[in-house]
């Protein structure tokens, strides 16, 4: 059965919980993506805790909705949310990518349940999305599927192919997301790769734009509803985030994109995510 | 000798196995008409995606496919397939382990008149080198029929090599394709000859050369990969010399699996292919085999070469 929270104090709640599990699994003087972690956080709460329909006991069910994470390397935020809806124990988390554990580094399906594909090499998970979408209508099945892209994989080519694409069929049972963060791995977007008037790109490649506050969750919910509604077409939703949200220093900066905590400022992390 | 085109085998099987499973889908890059996957999309327009020319898009729109439960099988020709999308089929497809089946077409130097850009010389070695990727490579049209109906059915992801040009009819229609299985086309005792695709027909015209001073046996090669290396090695039976022949690099492709397999044997082993080279355009597909030593009389010569020290 699949998680409905609607308070959205409770959402917000459990956004910080995500965010507290990706400090604790990372752990002080390792490197994690705690950057784009901590910016999705609410986006992410959002689909796994009240918008999904799967079955943490039947994950393959067939018409289940499909979550992919196209900017694969904050699977460590969505190892959180598959343990606290129940793909597996919370107490797993602790296993982040020591030898031999099933949270690896990147999503992998033939390791995490409730992984719904590889991705990790960026650019790739848009067209991975368009081909489960295009799958399931052809088996007539009710499934919906969100695309989580980052802003700076937006460099990549294959994006705009697989957005193409996408419109060109109709996949009106496929959501992009765009965690619209303004930093990429090493600096801002505009200082390494200007991707100029991003919803005017989307709207041009024949896409439902949708623009809105990342962080709220009034607006993320009613963003995923709107796309669900929406004919003909695929949808984008546009999240304006920051980078780091929830832990002073790490917002808005390019330094905790894979940045490594001291014990003093782990302990500030979990500090500020009470 | 008749000829017939593996194209032609290629689509009419997929469309079969399309009857015969639903599951059964197809991407293009538009290039349908020449991989002859426009057979499935005139059968089953609903069960046919056209990509346009975007090889990656369609290769990871087919792993979403096959995340969905169909059977995909993405084409184009094989230098974008293996190459263009060559991220996609490692990263997405490879390490997920799915079961999209990838057409390498108008494969090697068959695409004659188009040149370097359009010849596909390390298809074999790109695709050999994914871990869990299973490689054919069939060499005529009804091996090629076979060979469409083995991978269909294989756990993770296949490469097919198409041929753009008729080859002679040589193998037994009635064979079942075997992966793994190398296949002995002509007994003989002194050398043997290991060929994949084209150069099969060549291998044989070089034994029937040879016959007179020289036992030469000839095995068909049509999976470069997972390699069965004892039944590869059982094969050349009680031959001394070992001669691998393909029309692709020698490096990475049938010689380089070979002569793997023959690590330990202590044969001296030749190699016929491209030296390490690109393509480029000729007026006819025999004209640039013959350019780059592909032909029965570069394998005659090989295997005399190799005789001489046995």
């Amino acid at each position: 059965m699949s998680y409905r929270i609607t308070s959205i104090p409770e959402l917000e709640k459990m956004a910080n919980t995500l965010r507290r599990d990706v400090v604790e699994m990372v752990g002080p003087g390792q490197a994690g993506h705690y950057g784009g972690s901590f910016s999705s956080a609410e986006l992410i709460t959002a689909l796994y805790f009240n918008k999904l329909h799967y079955d943490p006991s039947n994950p393959k069910m067939p018409e289940r909705d499909r979550f992919l994470l196209s900017k694969g390397h904050v699977a460590v935020i969505q190892y959180a949310a598959l343990a606290r809806t129940g793909f597996f124990d919370v107490s797993e988390l602790s296993t982040l990518k020591k030898l031999g554990s099933r949270l690896q580094g990147h999503p992998d399906i033939k390791k995490t349940p409730g992984i719904e594909a590889n991705t990790g090499s960026l650019g790739q998970g848009l067209s991975i999305g368009l081909g489960i979408a295009l799958g399931t209508r052809l088996d007539k099945l009710p499934s919906r599927v969100y695309v989580l892209i980052g802003d700076g994989e937006l460099d990549e080519g294959q994006i705009w192919e697989a957005a193409m694409a996408a419109a060109n069929f109709k996949a009106d049972n496929l959501c992009a997301i765009v965690d619209r963060n303004h930093i990429q791995a090493t600096d801002f977007t505009e200082k390494r790769m200007d991707s100029g008037n991003i919803p005017a790109k989307w709207a041009a490649f024949g896409w439902n734009v949708l623009e809105i506050n990342g962080h709220d969750f009034n607006q993320i919910l009613a963003a995923y509803d709107q796309a669900a509604a929406c004919k003909d077409k695929p949808t984008v939703i546009i999240a304006d985030t920051i980078k780091g949200k929830g832990v002073s220093f790490a917002e808005n900066t390019a330094a905790f994109h894979n940045g490594t905590m001291t014990e003093e400022l782990y302990k500030q992390a979990l500090d500020e995510l009470k | 000798m008749s000829t017939s085109s593996l194209r032609n085998a290629y689509g009419q099987t997929l469309v079969e196995l399309g009857h015969e499973n639903q599951n059964v889908v197809a991407l293009e890059a538009d290039l349908g008409k020449s991989t002859m996957s426009c057979l499935f999309e005139k059968e089953f327009p609903e069960r046919f995606f056209e990509m346009g020319i975007a090889e990656a898009d369609m290769a990871s729109t087919a792993a979403g496919l096959a995340l969905a439960g169909k059977i995909p099988f993405i084409h184009s020709f094989a230098v974008f397939t293996s190459g263009r999308a060559y991220d996609q089929l490692r990263q997405t497809i490879g390490i997920a382990g799915l079961k999209v089946r990838v057409c390498g077409s108008s494969a090697g130097l068959s695409d004659f008149s188009d040149g370097s850009t359009h010849q596909s010389v390390e298809d074999i070695a790109l695709m050999r080198a994914i871990p869990g990727m299973t490689v054919v490579v069939p060499a005529d049209a009804a091996q090629t029929a076979a060979a469409v109906r083995a991978i269909a059915n294989v756990d993770g992801p296949a490469y097919i090599r198409i041929c753009r040009n008729n080859l002679e009819d040589l193998t037994d229609p009635s064979e079942p394709f075997v992966i793994g299985k190398p296949v002995i086309m002509r007994d003989g005792s002194d050398i043997a000859v290991y060929a994949c695709g084209a150069t099969l027909a060549m291998a044989l015209k070089a034994a029937d050369m040879l016959k007179d001073k020289i036992s030469v046996r000839v095995i068909n090669v049509a999976t470069l990969k997972p390699i069965d290396e004892a039944a590869l090695i059982a094969a050349a039976g009680p031959c001394r010399g070992i001669v691998t022949a393909e029309e692709h690099s020698v490096i990475g492709g049938l010689g380089s699996a070979v002569s793997q397999a023959f690590a330990l044997e202590c044969k001296p082993i030749g190699f016929v292919g491209i030296e390490d080279k690109y393509g480029t355009s000729a007026h006819t597909y025999e004209e640039l085999l013959a350019y780059y030593g592909i032909t029965a009389e570069h394998i005659a010569e090989k295997v005399e070469a190799i005789y001489k020290r046995v």
